[in-house]
């Protein structure tokens, strides 16, 4: 595809699903330079205008992942932002909002411009900062949430570690009301998970590994929504594990606390079996739970109490994960198995429409942010992602475009994935030459 | 000689009851040569094995290293403070190391539950786990089988009560699985705080009176507090009450069977766990354990390299 000029073409005949507008149809997508031109059952172009036959081909609004690690600045070998967002536009995503516990981390407006920067030079897709509570992520004092959020930050968490201390939790959530901030809150009560490397239950009691009890992860979600409440702020719970989390979530929407949620694919894939053999790739923190928790989160997806799917994308390099499985880091790869996994469990296994996981994947995402995309509108940004339902693969470690291999998933068959990722109608990712842009 | 299945022994988890039986046999032909005046006999002249021990060990390394001179094996033990380890080293590189000066068997003891799976997939040669973490100590359960197999003739419906810290016990893990694999009941018991969260996994019955726990047992197994694993949190108020409310003690020998037998994996803390008079009393089979230990040992190591020579 010509890069320069005008450009102008014509998605024809895909099944175009909008999440945002609750629509599910088969039509025509006519993009002009960066925006949607047109939405219809059928368009009628002048000859000229590039067609892309979509038949039987899903069009959509590209995914948004609001919880990924680029680990730059300061963990390169792990991932950049150039590697990360390759491996996003490959999933599908169009943008994603990477936490801040990078080295050093992103406490400062310097850090998230930086981050910004390298996006724009290198990225394939929309990075959005999300921004530390506290300075250093130390859990005392907060950081200059008014000027972080000039500089494009678009949310507050102490992703990985915590905010302890709930008087310093509360204060992040009263400030944050001055800027209708979003705190997102990584719930995880370290007194009680100290020393855990996986679920406390039947697996770690075969294994002989310390256990981190589903309380750990409950307790701190009930403290952080009883701050919500009392506060009336804006938050939103990373990475729901557990059958007791998503129950305490649904309670507390039902009383109209201002609580979002998300979940990782992992947690609706996976249990603690997967840990069996010490396995270091299923070790993830919060940690994969019982086939009960598993079962209630799925729930959670499909009432709405769990409002979006979030990769929890956590690149690391072989030296932390081929080790003893105490001393393995936490966390997966993910922005390349979220979407397969999403259409292998919700809607082939749990029977979701498809446009509810896009929902989940991108309207809710990015309206909890507050971030373009995730709808498709005429005049809309043009960020689209369409999707072969039919095509399987296998994932393996040669076509992981992640600088990091670290998923359990490897060698799993698919069926259904991202074949053409669109950033404001750009082609940034193309695996079957839809567009000749050749990758 | 028949051959065992597994190649490494990695835990008792991996082993099936006819494995079990007869890697017991095979030990009750070791203890016979243990017994001899001259006792060294040549099977294992020309192999090496290596014993690499990352948390400290007398007992363990002692019975591992007897047993393999008794068979006329080369042994070399490494300790961790003397290894490459606090140099940096990761245990895969250390091990990788190892073994490309071509040991026969290495015989590990790891602070981390694992380690030893995490060797078997990296090195060729065989693996035996001589206590890993938290999850097994599998050379200990055998031991222990053998010696309550030698005092009763069987394994099979016997009552076992294993007591104390079961959830940080390795050896409570392996001898939960092995009782239990060769047919005996096993029941646990001791502060509420330091039973595992799911102890039917392995098979045991949680009991919490310490009174109905060793009632009916045949075989009454009090595990060493581990005062090193305690950590920043005491799972239980002070020994006195331990030893008070846990401990086996001439105060509570009217509740147990005439015929118990009593065991323990040592090295006691006495006065805590055991009273002197009940370690040192008729009941106790405690150093015929330790005895025992070199001849599993010994057939560990000879079912191993007989399996491997079978193997190329």
């Amino acid at each position: 595809m010509e890069l320069t000029g005008e450009r102008q073409f014509l998605l024809r005949g895909g099944r175009i699903m909008d999440p945002a507008q609750d629509v599910d149809f088969v039509g025509d997508v006519l993009v002009h330079e960066d925006r949607i031109e047109h939405i219809a059952s059928e368009i009628d172009v002048p000859p000229s205008t590039k067609i892309v036959e979509l038949s039987g081909k899903w069009i959509v609004p590209g995914l948004v992942d609001m919880h990924v690690h680029l680990r730059e600045p300061g963990e390169e070998y792990k991932e950049t932002i150039e590697t990360g967002t390759r491996a996003a536009a490959a999933g599908g995503f169009t943008s994603v909002a990477c936490m801040p516990n990078t080295c050093p981390s992103n406490d400062n407006s310097g850090i998230t411009r930086f981050i910004i920067d390298r996006a724009k030079d290198s990225g394939r897709c929309r990075v959005f900062p999300v921004a530390a509570i506290t300075v250093g992520q130390d859990g005392k004092g907060l950081t200059e949430f008014g000027d972080l959020l000039s500089a494009g930050a678009v949310a507050f968490s102490d992703d990985g570690l915590p905010v302890q201390n709930p008087a310093v939790m509360r204060l992040a959530l009263e400030y944050s009301l001055n800027f209708n901030a979003l705190i997102i809150s990584h719930s995880e009560e370290l007194e009680l998970s100290k020393e855990g490397c996986m679920n406390e239950g039947k697996m770690s009691t075969r294994l002989g590994l310390k256990g981190i009890p589903v309380a750990a992860e409950e307790i701190a979600i009930f403290r952080d929504i009883c701050l919500a409440k009392l506060t009336g702020a804006r938050l939103h719970i990373a990475h729901v594990s557990t059958a007791g989390s998503v129950e305490i979530i649904r309670n507390a929407k039902a009383q109209g606390v201002r609580v979002t949620a998300e979940t990782a694919p992992h947690y609706f894939s996976l249990t603690e079996e997967a840990v069996a053999g010490y396995n270091t790739f299923a070790k993830m923190n919060p940690p994969l739970r019982t086939e009960r928790d598993r079962r209630a989160i799925i729930e959670g997806l499909r009432d709405g109490t769990i409002d979006a799917i979030a990769t929890d994308h956590a690149p690391h390099n072989s030296l932390e994960k081929e080790c003893e499985f105490q001393l393995a880091a936490n966390g997966i790869i993910g922005l390349e198995t979220a979407l397969p996994l999403a259409l292998k469990v919700l809607v082939n296994e749990e029977g979701f429409a498809p446009v509810q996981v896009m929902r989940l994947m991108s309207s809710n995402p990015a309206s909890i942010l507050d971030i373009p995309g995730g709808g498709l509108r005429p005049s809309g940004i043009a960020d689209i992602t369409i999707i072969d339902p039919e095509e399987e693969f296998t994932f393996t470690r040669d076509t992981i475009h992640s600088k990091s291999y670290n998923s359990p998933f490897l060698g799993l068959v698919f069926r259904g994935r991202a074949i053409s990722t669109l950033l404001g109608g750009m082609p940034v990712f193309d695996a079957n030459g839809l567009f000749d842009i050749g990758y | 000689m028949g051959k065992l299945k597994a190649r490494h022994i990695l835990g008792i988890a991996h082993l099936g009851m006819e494995e079990i039986s007869f890697i017991l046999d095979t030990a009750v032909s070791m203890k016979e040569i243990m017994e001899r005046p001259i006792k060294k006999v040549p099977p294992l002249r020309g192999k090496t094995i290596v014993n690499l021990f990352f948390e400290p060990s007398t007992r363990t390394k002692l019975s591992f290293e007897l047993a393999a001179k008794r068979l006329s094996a080369d042994t070399v033990s490494i300790a961790a403070s003397t290894s490459s380890v606090v140099k940096g080293e990761t245990l895969i590189d250390t091990a990788r190391n190892i073994e490309a000066m071509r040991p026969d068997i290495i015989v590990i003891r790891h602070s981390m539950s694992g380690a030893p799976y995490m060797l078997s997939r990296h090195v060729g040669s065989a693996i035996i786990n001589a206590g890993d973490g938290t999850n097994e100590h599998p050379s200990q359960a055998l031991l222990d089988l053998m010696t309550v197999r030698e005092h009763f003739g069987r394994i099979d419906g016997l009552k076992v009560t294993i007591i104390g810290d079961i959830a940080h016990s390795r050896v409570a893990h392996s001898d939960i699985l092995a009782f239990t694999r060769m047919g005996a009941s096993v029941t646990v018991c001791g502060p509420a705080t330091m039973m595992p969260p799911e102890p039917g996994e392995l098979g045991a019955k949680v009991c919490l009176d310490l009174k109905d726990a060793i009632r009916d047992a045949d075989v009454v197994m009090a595990l060493r507090i581990q005062k090193e694993r305690l950590g920043r949190l005491s799972p239980f108020p002070s020994e006195r009450e331990y030893a008070d409310r846990f401990g086996i003690s001439t105060a509570i020998e009217p509740y147990l069977k005439k015929d118990v037998i009593i065991m323990h994996p040592g090295p006691i803390n006495r006065g805590v766990e055991l009273s002197p008079e009940i370690a040192d009393g008729i009941n106790s089979v405690i150093l015929k354990q330790v005895t025992n230990g070199v001849a599993v040992r010994m057939a560990l190591y000879t079912l191993l390299l007989a399996d491997l020579q079978e193997h190329g």
